[in-house]
């Protein structure tokens, strides 16, 4: 039997991964976590996850990169904004599920999971159309998802078509394409915006009183 | 006249073209003028929004530049995802400057200018709000009687926005089922997740999201569901035989938007309302007649 060290040592960890996800819009509350599970407990989808939301953000604050991006938590996320709204701590929890997704894009890290490949195909052709066309993502995913799970669409994919609201050769496409293609690529162009660095707060109890 | 900008995103022009079809023919028997924003593009949805967040705030920022250039029009986005998409995106322009003037230069390269005085809404509240109860009430001409209603806000109209209410208890779309002369069954997964993309790329998750909430839907004796958003309508919807042969259950219920249920109460025909295009109908006919 194979023994590996089931913790990791201090210099191991990214001691910058925290700041760098509060430095995206929408990151900036990840100090003031208490770890208080609320998010994990309204998340209809935690019990699926590897990591659920209150571990990713424990996870984040302590430098765990690798374990975090390489979590296929925040792609179960379905953006349902639950734990958002209920957050005590007012962290937007939803927006720091996308910035570890982009991150884990970014680095290539994430697991090729397949709702990060259906979200790149997605990007392709909005770039390409400036319009998505359900039915083209819809065999995509599908085929994505195996051969079986393309087999098992077929019927619903008729039954659409019946109903006029699945068309096989149609394309939506925007008249434009080459005006927003150019403003795609002034945004792309120069650095990516992101915030001032803030120092870390660390979060007050409840009962804390304030001393000078 | 009231007049508001029309973005339909791309599923009311796919899937969802029902709900474009109801709406217009609804807002049109109301005397609501719809202009559609000319060219419009995606509003990024949550694709975007994991793959690169700068293009996703310009994506939705072109559609808000071009509506702004009409006067003061108010943007009626009938997908609960569009009306998040842009309603985030003005929310990103407003508090992050280095954000706002990265799009303003990009944007500039189009001649597009986004100024930020644009409002985005969603049908549902427009109704309710701009229309009201009162009004409403007086073009209900075929009251949908013993029809038991399941009001199915989803999530994206609710939170994080809160675009009908307090996102714990909201009480519009009750209202507007009462409106139609139906009754709204007591239901307390209407503001829960439908499945989202999942239902798609990760079926033992997304279905099982759907399942509960469809099994809920029928536990409580409910003859159809409204939806405001296309893809909870296609969620719950379109994945009932598929459940029914995974899980042995009976989910088979109607799906229906909620444009589509007013519409036929103020007496448009199925036809008008594209009902017929749905996969299951309430049995409107026989109630009312």
């Amino acid at each position: 039997m194979d023994l590996a060290r089931t913790i990791k040592y201090e210099e191991e960890l990214d001691q910058q991964f925290a700041e760098r996800i509060a430095s995206e819009p929408g990151g900036e509350g990840i100090w003031n976590c208490i770890q208080c599970g609320t998010c994990s407990a309204i998340c209809p989808v935690s019990i699926y996850m590897d990591k659920t939301p209150r571990r990713i953000i424990g996870l984040i604050r302590a430098g765990f990169k690798e374990e975090v991006l390489a979590s296929i938590s925040p792609w179960i996320c379905t953006s349902c904004y639950s734990c958002t709204v209920e957050c005590p701590a007012k962290i937007k929890i939803t927006d720091i599920m996308f910035v570890v997704k982009r991150m884990a894009m970014q680095q290539k890290s994430h697991r090729r999971f397949i709702i990060a490949d259906i979200e790149e195909e997605f990007v392709k052709m909005v770039r390409k159309n400036g319009r998505l066309t359900e039915s083209k993502m819809g065999i995509k995913v599908a085929r994505k998802a195996g051969i079986g799970n393309l087999l098992s669409m077929v019927p619903l994919a008729w039954n659409l078509m019946r109903h006029d609201r699945l068309k096989l050769f149609h394309t939506e496409r925007m008249t434009n394409v080459d005006e927003l293609r150019t403003i795609l690529r002034a945004m792309e162009a120069g650095p990516r915006v992101t915030l001032p660095a803030k120092p870390p707060v660390i979060p007050t109890g409840h009962h804390q009183e304030v001393t000078a | 006249m009231k007049e508001y900008l029309y973005y339909p995103g791309c599923s009311l022009k796919g899937v969802g073209s029902p709900y474009e079809q109801s709406l217009l023919s609804t807002f049109g028997k109301l005397g609501i003028k719809l202009t559609e924003i000319a060219d419009w593009n995606c509003c990024g949805a949550t694709a975007y929004l994991s793959v690169d967040a700068n293009m996703a705030i310009v994506l939705a920022a072109r559609n808000l530049a071009i509506a702004e250039r009409s006067d003061g029009h108010d943007i009626v986005a009938p997908c609960s995802g569009c009306f998040l998409s842009l309603t985030k995106a003005k929310e990103m322009l407003e508090k992050y400057p280095e954000l706002r003037a990265k799009v303003t230069e990009a944007l500039g390269r189009a001649n597009l200018k986004y100024l930020g005085h644009s409002k985005v809404r969603h049908p549902l509240e427009v109704l309710m709000t701009d229309i009201g109860t009162k009004e409403l009430k007086k073009l209900i001409t075929r009251p949908l009687k013993n029809l038991r209603v399941v009001p199915y806000y989803g999530c994206a109209i609710l939170r994080p926005y809160q675009a009908v209410g307090d996102p714990h208890a909201p009480k519009v779309l009750e209202e507007m089922i009462g409106l139609a002369g139906a009754t709204p069954v007591d239901y307390p997964y209407k503001g829960r997740c439908c499945g989202g993309m999942l239902t798609s790329g990760v079926q033992t998750v997304g279905l099982r999201l759907a399942e509960i909430l469809l099994e809920a839907a029928k536990s409580a004796q409910a003859d159809v569901i409204v939806t405001t958003c296309p893809l909870c309508n296609y969620n719950l919807e379109c994945y009932q035989e598929k459940l029914r042969k995974s899980t042995g259950k009976d989910l088979g219920v109607p799906v229906i938007y909620f444009t589509q249920m007013l519409g036929l109460a103020m007496g448009l025909s199925r036809e008008e309302v594209g009902l017929d295009r749905m996969l299951r109908t309430p049995a409107v006919a026989e109630v009312t007649a």
